[in-house]
């Protein structure tokens, strides 16, 4: 790839950051440059996060009609899935997932919810609750 | 008291590290030379590890590993490793080594850094980054992606380091503890490039590595015709994303290497490798244009279809592996 030929498309996922990029310059040596993005990233990206968000909304609504626990809901929300913090609790899949039950959710013990809000890097008392609203 | 650091914007966290590390104490290594040296480059297609529910497909050797490639390579470089079990330990040895003066590279989770862009900040557990002196409880910190110097405070960066899961970092922090004055390069060159030749070429030892697992994910890019859309469109946004996230604008690690083959051939004096450098940045093209096919089919604007998005893969693979087969008989000075 040419120097020029670098796609500078402004994403909004960089924040205003750049990224380096070897290319050529015209006399044919490849050399460290930079762009401030391309649009294909974006589109990936964007999909990633739609992904999550989709997710995300669903728990959320599935606990607030009391079908699931609020873990499930800050775990997406937190951009985690069901065997990252499985791995990152350190146990089983299906204990965390038995964690979903709002009923055995509420009575977790204080360490039990420490090791969750700690891996999900929220506290304690954010992880007990749903927010007023998710959008 | 420090000696000041030389920040130089890199496109890779773990070689841009390296070539900072080594820039410091003396050794002129550039980003490229780094890679290269440590043969990273590399393509694993690892259906057994999933992320989000998907394959992991690599285009560079797993963490870790240049670092540790890169100490086995040059001969008389030697680093030191520290893996902690306590936050509050990790945090005691990092401050006693920037109190000492030394400059230290430590594995991260992405999640946890500040500086970071809120649409970048993913569960990475192996981001890499230098710590080049402290002012109370702020970390000066140059980290090669970004194009300026960062500073982390140190609850977010003893989160970060000490953050749980997959490729968990452990506080993990390393430093050159021996760095010789100069690097053979005429031996350590070839070396380096055969290598790197022999396990993405014919000698590949499975078949989910180098062009034998470009082709297998074709293979399942022609299967999706029957998958659902949504799954479809997730799973090549996926392949795009493992060739991007790290930054590389689609080349997929092509483009670094071409810059350490073109290194390497002016050291070398060689044509062959000059002509190998042109030819892995037409390789790049391709894996761009093969990124851009695969966006734009989740947006379904054009007309590409799983076949030719199929095609454009096997035909990466076969340049690849046409072209590691040459190298791989690369002869020593």
């Amino acid at each position: 790839m040419k120097i020029k030929d670098i796609p500078q498309d402004k994403a909004g996922s960089l924040g205003g950051e750049t990224k380096v990029i070897y290319a050529e310059s015209d006399s044919g040596r490849i050399e460290s440059s930079e762009t401030n993005g391309w649009e294909v990233e974006e589109i990936v990206l964007g999909q990633a996060l739609d992904e999550i968000k989709r997710l995300t909304m669903d728990a959320y609504q599935r606990a607030r009609q009391g079908k699931t626990s609020a873990l499930e809901f800050h775990m997406y929300h937190q951009r985690m899935d069901l065997p990252m913090l499985a791995q990152a609790v350190g146990r089983f899949q299906w204990m965390v997932k038995r964690d979903f039950s709002p009923y055995r959710f509420a009575r977790l013990s204080a360490e039990k919810l420490d090791g969750y809000a700690a891996v999900l890097g929220i506290d304690r008392d954010t992880l007990k609750q749903l927010p007023e609203t998710y959008e | 008291m420090n000696k000041p650091l030389e920040h130089r914007h890199a496109a890779h966290c773990e070689t841009g590290v390296m070539s900072a590390m080594l820039r410091y104490h003396g050794l002129e290594v550039s980003e490229p030379m780094a890679f290269g040296l440590a043969s990273g480059l590399t393509y694993a297609y690892i259906p057994m590890v999933k992320i989000n529910g998907l394959p992991l497909i690599a285009y560079r050797t797993p963490p870790r590993m240049i670092i540790h490639a890169l100490s086995r390579r040059i001969g008389g470089l030697k680093m030191a490793f520290q893996k902690f079990r306590k936050p509050a330990q990790g945090e005691a040895v990092l401050d006693r080594l920037l109190d000492d003066g030394r400059i230290v590279g430590l594995q991260t989770s992405v999640f946890f850094l500040p500086y970071f862009p809120e649409d970048m900040r993913f569960h990475f557990n192996a981001h890499n980054l230098l710590v080049y002196g402290r002012e109370g409880e702020a970390f000066q910190v140059s980290d090669p992606v970004f194009s300026h110097l960062v500073t982390v405070d140190r609850p977010s960066l003893s989160k970060a380091r000490f953050a749980k899961g997959a490729l968990a970092p452990k506080g993990l922090l390393y430093y050159p503890a021996e760095v010789p004055a100069e690097i053979d390069f005429n031996t350590v060159l070839p070396k380096a490039i055969r290598f790197t030749a022999k396990i993405n070429g014919k000698r590949s030892p499975v078949p989910i590595a180098g062009a034998k697992g470009i082709q297998r994910v074709a293979r399942n890019i022609r299967k999706l015709v029957d998958a659902e859309e949504r799954y479809a469109h997730l799973y090549l946004g996926h392949i795009v994303r493992m060739q991007e996230e790290i930054g590389t604008v689609g080349g997929g690690f092509r483009f670094m290497y071409a810059a350490f083959l073109q290194e390497a051939a002016e050291i070398l004096a060689s044509d062959q490798l000059a002509e190998a450098a042109d030819e892995m940045s037409l390789i790049g093209d391709e894996w761009r244009l093969f990124a851009l096919m695969c966006a734009r089919k989740s947006k379904a604007r054009y007309d590409d279809t799983f076949d030719s998005i199929a095609d454009q893969l096997d035909k990466i693979a076969l340049r690849e592996a046409e072209l590691f087969a040459r190298l791989s008989a690369l002869e020593s000075k």
